[in-house]
């Protein structure tokens, strides 16, 4: 599935997938972790997928479009989105270059992303008894 | 050096070169000094220049002007002047004093002495001539130390200014735990925009805050470059996971917004402040309830 050490760590709690990537990943890499990623949902039944990109200070057009395609992909096996960790400067600069709207939700870090994916499950409780 | 001889010792004043004529000049500004600088005080009155000033301030600030210009004259030396112009420009800038004041009054002072040493030398017109041409270019040198000396001032004082402003005018501050607020005052343009964004987005991660209410009441106008900039800070915030409310948009703003076709769909905008905290307050799941007023009534 994966060839060479892994740049990002993929960790499930719970029906929650934990993804966080360590350092910048260039163009093959962004795409070896966005198969495994969508491939990983499937195998764990993962009703959320959290991804930390705090380690980042640059995200570029592929990789945020990456990010949507995931968000978009985990939406269609069942899973919820949240990224978390986006740095201020990052953040300036994707509003810069008009990557503002991510497609998916976005958290300040691992912990509000989680507490925002178990908000969701209350609701998801609350609307089917 | 002509030997020319004429009379009454007029010789010897005809001998001095240039270097030698500067000393009798200023000896002779020194000597007539009161009844020049009131010469000059009346034409500054006459101009209706510097009144800002009291007839007190005029009569010592005349007074120093003179004898500085005298002593340029004098010494060549323009540092003093330099030194004393950037004084007097920290004193009277506060006062509204105009840059075409300072220079009228070095002008007519100009005008006055070269009047006086007309007056002196008229009988001999190459005399003359070649003490206005040792005193001009002196007289015009001052005149340009002090008007540059000025400007320089006053283009310090407008920096500061405007330092001072951009600091001022973006706070963000934390009103509950997880609430910022941000309150817009002024114009703003890109520069501004970018660096109230990266104060908003440090602050947003320092606070670890939720919700943030932008305030643009004190924006004077808003035009579809600041609309662009508010939708920027908006999304920015939103990748930093915070969602703003953004309060204060005057029935003005909104035509002008709604008229230039600027797409604020995706904002949540409530008309005032209070309307915006008790927003932020309903998303963050506070409620806010009033106590029983214990006043002895």
């Amino acid at each position: 599935m994966s060839a060479g050490p892994a740049l990002v760590s993929i960790l499930r709690q719970g029906d929650t997938l934990v993804a966080s990537i360590h350092t910048a990943l260039d163009d093959s890499e962004m795409i070896r972790f966005q198969n495994d990623l969508v491939h990983q949902i499937g195998e764990h039944r993962a009703r959320g997928v959290i991804i930390d990109v705090a380690a980042l200070d640059v995200l570029d057009s592929f990789g945020s479009r990456t990010l949507r395609t995931i968000a978009e992909m985990a939406r269609l096996r069942g899973a919820t989105t949240v990224i978390v960790g986006i740095q201020p400067d990052v953040a300036y600069a994707m509003v810069q270059l008009g990557m503002g709207r991510m497609g998916a939700h976005t958290a300040l870090d691992l912990e509000e992303g989680l507490a925002y994916l178990s908000s969701m499950r209350n609701r998801r409780r609350r609307a089917a008894p | 050096m002509n030997e020319q001889k004429t009379e009454d010792g007029q010789d010897t004043v005809v001998a001095l070169d240039g270097h030698q004529l500067l000393p009798q000049l200023v000896a002779h500004l020194r000597e007539h000094r009161d009844p020049l600088r009131d010469e000059w005080a009346s034409r500054i009155r006459e101009a209706h220049l510097l009144e800002a000033m009291t007839p007190q301030e005029m009569a010592a600030e005349t007074t120093s002007v003179y004898d500085n210009y005298v002593e340029v004259l004098e010494t060549g030396s323009v540092e003093a002047l330099q030194h004393y112009a950037r004084d007097l420009s920290e004193r009277i800038i506060p006062r509204g004093v105009e840059t075409h004041e300072v220079v009228g009054i070095v002008l007519l002072l100009r005008d006055v002495l070269a009047r006086s040493l007309f007056e002196k030398y008229q009988r001999d017109f190459p005399l003359l001539n070649r003490v206005l041409d040792a005193y001009e270019p002196a007289a015009n040198r001052i005149a340009n130390t002090v008007a540059v000396s000025f400007v320089e001032e006053r283009e310090r004082v407008i920096t500061q200014q405007q330092d001072a402003i951009r600091e001022l005018s973006t706070p963000v501050l934390p009103v509950r735990e997880r609430l910022l607020i941000l309150p817009i005052i002024g114009v703003l343009d890109s520069e501004r925009a970018r660096q109230l964004t990266e104060q908003l987005l440090r602050g947003i991660r320092t606070h670890r805050a939720k919700v943030v209410v932008i305030d643009i009441t004190g924006a004077p106008d808003v035009d579809e470059t600041v609309a662009n900039h508010l939708v920027q800070t908006v999304d920015a915030s939103r990748l930093m996971g915070a969602s703003v409310i953004i309060t204060g948009l005057s029935p003005t703003i909104a035509q002008t917004l709604v008229t230039i076709g600027v797409d604020l769909s995706k904002m949540n905008t409530i008309g005032d402040l209070q309307g915006g905290l008790e927003e932020a307050e309903r998303l963050l799941g506070y409620r806010v309830t009033r106590t029983e007023a214990d006043d002895a009534s």
